[in-house]
């Protein structure tokens, strides 16, 4: 390249940064044909992948109670809710794939252990009010962090979230119901309620990351909208929005240090085992081994399916070829039954 | 603090139970139906025959609930949840009358959660392990062809008003059933050599259970004129396999019967696992 080229080209890539932060700042979207700086992308990719990832694997801790759920009404929610997850995950792969990545290398990553999830789903569910714990605890902490996604610079991802954020909101609604109904219960029911308050409360508080002046990439994401409040702040958010929930359903939370700060007007509460989370992200929580050996499994045992959907895909664009070769305009006879609706919306 | 920042906003947005799968809203499945048996139809026969459908439901959701995050692909995790809770719902329903004209009073889920196996009265071909994704298509598809010929019946012809309305809503989900269980079938008997040989001995492996399938729908034959449940079933299945460079195999009568409480090995253990809970906290407000 010849030195005004090299200089023409640099001229154009200012241009192209100015333009982008023109978007950022005016609170914008930047949309996938867009040109956007390279670790703008790398940290979108990372970051909806691991949320995908997250809908994902969190599909396992819960699912697992759907064969076992007490009551038919319950049984059709929780179904209901793991495959909101599944959907959710499509919808955030696919957000992913607007910038230029792909499902199935993207699973591989998972799969490698080379992308994360939330470390929240490497806790074990012990009993049906975990269910309900999580979708309460764990669901309205997901929604803390991500209602201000909706607001993410990035189109595809933030348009993903308002409808993500809408179908959390009923799961955690659904999530307490269950916690009321099941308090109102027996003596045994109230004491697993219980008991599951108080494993999932520290790991529900640490789902809002590290610590701020110990989070590495928050200041850039933030700068850059990706990210709109600091992991501490959107914790004290959680905290002041949950304490009142749990005195209405009657359970305790197991924070000895917890309790109304009425100079700041919103709660003081302990600090989080962070060597814990440094443990679980690590991969050295109590399920990640068998969260990630069960999606592997279930990834390494369709590998057959997926490949002859393939097959019969290619079988069937070269009989179409072939046949509009022979005849032309002729549609080929469709295959299988003429029965009813050929595809209905996933709900 | 911006509207969509705040969390309580979200929460307190009014019942949009639109997004929510059939089946999860409400507590009493047939709220606001009146209950009355007809006049000429009798209550025992009705009651059996909710009980049968309703089992058949309720044990083929089951099977289905066991894929959930080993599915092969995450559309399919979509579709096999969608399917199994649209058979959850028809299941709710139909136990429901059950409870309602047997006079026993029983809810659905005093008949989900407090019977034995022996009283359970779904055909085999629901309760057997769901083997690898050509089984469980291969089942999915006869189980789907076959609801769908009973439930066009009924939605038709049934002398029970309730009947009658859970058929017709049935009827629009088990077509789709039926069609997304056939293009799998379709995709695998026409995919690779695996593929082919494994929907092969899928089908193969269904056969033995669907001649008792023709046997609990005998007596509809009778309603709603046209041709028998049999070979409406045959029909679709040999249409089907066609297109998937299969054969349908023989279906040769078999010992045993579910609908008379004679179950195989497989469905003891799924109701233990289902029942487990409930069973663990009697008294349990759920």
């Amino acid at each position: 390249m010849t030195q005004t080229a090299t200089a023409a080209a640099a001229g154009a890539d200012d241009r192209l940064q100015e333009h982008f932060d023109q978007v950022i700042a005016h609170d914008r979207r930047i949309e996938p044909r867009d040109w956007m700086p390279e670790p703008y992308r790398g940290t979108l990719v990372r970051q909806i992948a691991q949320h995908a990832h997250s809908e994902i694997i969190g599909m396992q801790p819960e699912g697992a109670w759907i064969t076992r759920a007490p009551s038919l009404r319950r049984k059709a929610i929780l179904f209901a809710k793991v495959q909101d997850e599944a959907g959710h995950g499509l919808y955030l792969y696919a957000a992913a794939e607007t910038l230029g990545v792909d499902r199935a290398d993207l699973t591989r990553r998972l799969i490698e252990g080379r992308q994360k999830y939330s470390s929240i789903f490497n806790y074990p569910t012990l009993s049906f009010a975990d269910v309900g714990v999580i979708g309460w605890l764990v669901d309205g902490a997901a929604i803390c962090n991500q209602v201000p996604l909706c607001r993410s610079s990035f189109g595809p991802y933030a348009r993903a979230m308002v409808r993500i954020c809408k179908e959390e909101s009923f799961h955690q609604r659904q999530g307490y119901e269950l916690l009321l109904t099941m308090m109102r219960g027996t003596p045994a029911q109230r004491a697993m309620v219980q008991d599951a308050v108080d494993r999932w409360w520290w790991p529900s508080l640490m789902m809002f990351g590290p610590p701020d002046d110990a989070s590495p990439n928050s200041a850039r994401s933030m700068a850059w909208k990706i990210k709109r409040h600091s992991n501490d702040e959107l914790r004290q958010r959680f905290v002041d929005m949950t304490v009142p929930q749990a005195e209405k359903l009657g359970v305790t939370l197991p924070d000895p240090e917890l309790r109304w700060n009425a100079e700041r007007g919103r709660y003081d509460f302990g600090t989080p085992d962070w060597d814990e989370l440094k443990r679980v992200i690590s991969g050295d929580g109590p399920c990640n081994e068998e969260r990630i050996e069960r999606r592997r499994r279930a990834h390494e045992n369709g590998a057959w399916v997926r490949e002859a959907a393939a097959a019969h895909a290619r079988k069937q664009a070269a009989r179409r070829e072939a046949e509009a070769g022979r005849s032309q305009g002729r549609v080929p006879p469709k295959a299988g039954p003429e029965a009813g609706p050929g595809d209905r919306e996933a709900r | 603090m911006r509207e969509d920042d705040h969390v309580y906003l979200s929460l307190a947005e009014g019942q949009d139970d639109a997004r929510w799968a059939f089946g999860t809203g409400f507590e009493d499945p047939l709220h606001g139906v009146d209950t009355e048996v007809p006049d000429g139809v009798d209550p025992a026969e009705l009651a059996a025959l909710c009980v049968g459908l309703g089992d058949d439901a309720l044990v083929a959701s089951q099977r289905l609930a066991e894929w959930c995050t080993l599915a092969p692909e995450l559309e399919e995790e979509v579709a096999l949840a969608n399917i199994g809770l649209d058979l959850l719902g028809q299941a709710r329903m139909l136990l429901t009358r059950a409870g309602q004209v047997d006079g026993t009073g029983r809810t659905e889920d005093d008949l989900a959660y407090l019977r034995e196996p022996e009283h359970y009265r779904n055909v085999r071909l629901v309760e057997l392990p769901n083997g690898d994704f050509a089984f469980s298509m291969a089942r999915l598809l006869v189980f789907s062809a076959h609801r769908l010929a009973v439930f066009g019946r009924l939605a038709a012809a049934h002398a029970d008003p309730v009947l009658r309305a859970v058929a017709a809503k049935g009827v629009k989900e088990l077509a789709y059933h039926r069609q997304y269980a056939a293009d799998w079938v379709v995709r695998l008997g026409d995919g690779t050599d695996e593929s082919h040989r494994r929907m092969r001995e899928g089908l193969e492996a269904v056969a033995p259970y669907v001649d008792e399938l023709f046997r609990a729908s005998g007596e509809l034959d009778r309603e709603g004129g046209g041709g028998s449940v049999r070979d409406e079933v045959v029909g679709v299945l040999a249409q089907v396999a066609e297109a998937a460079t299969l054969t349908v195999p023989e279906f040769e009568p078999m010992d045993g019967d579910g609908r008379a409480g004679v179950h195989t090995p497989c469905l003891a253990p799924l109701l233990f696992e289902m029942q487990s809970v409930a069973r663990a906290l009697p008294g349990g407000r759920w």
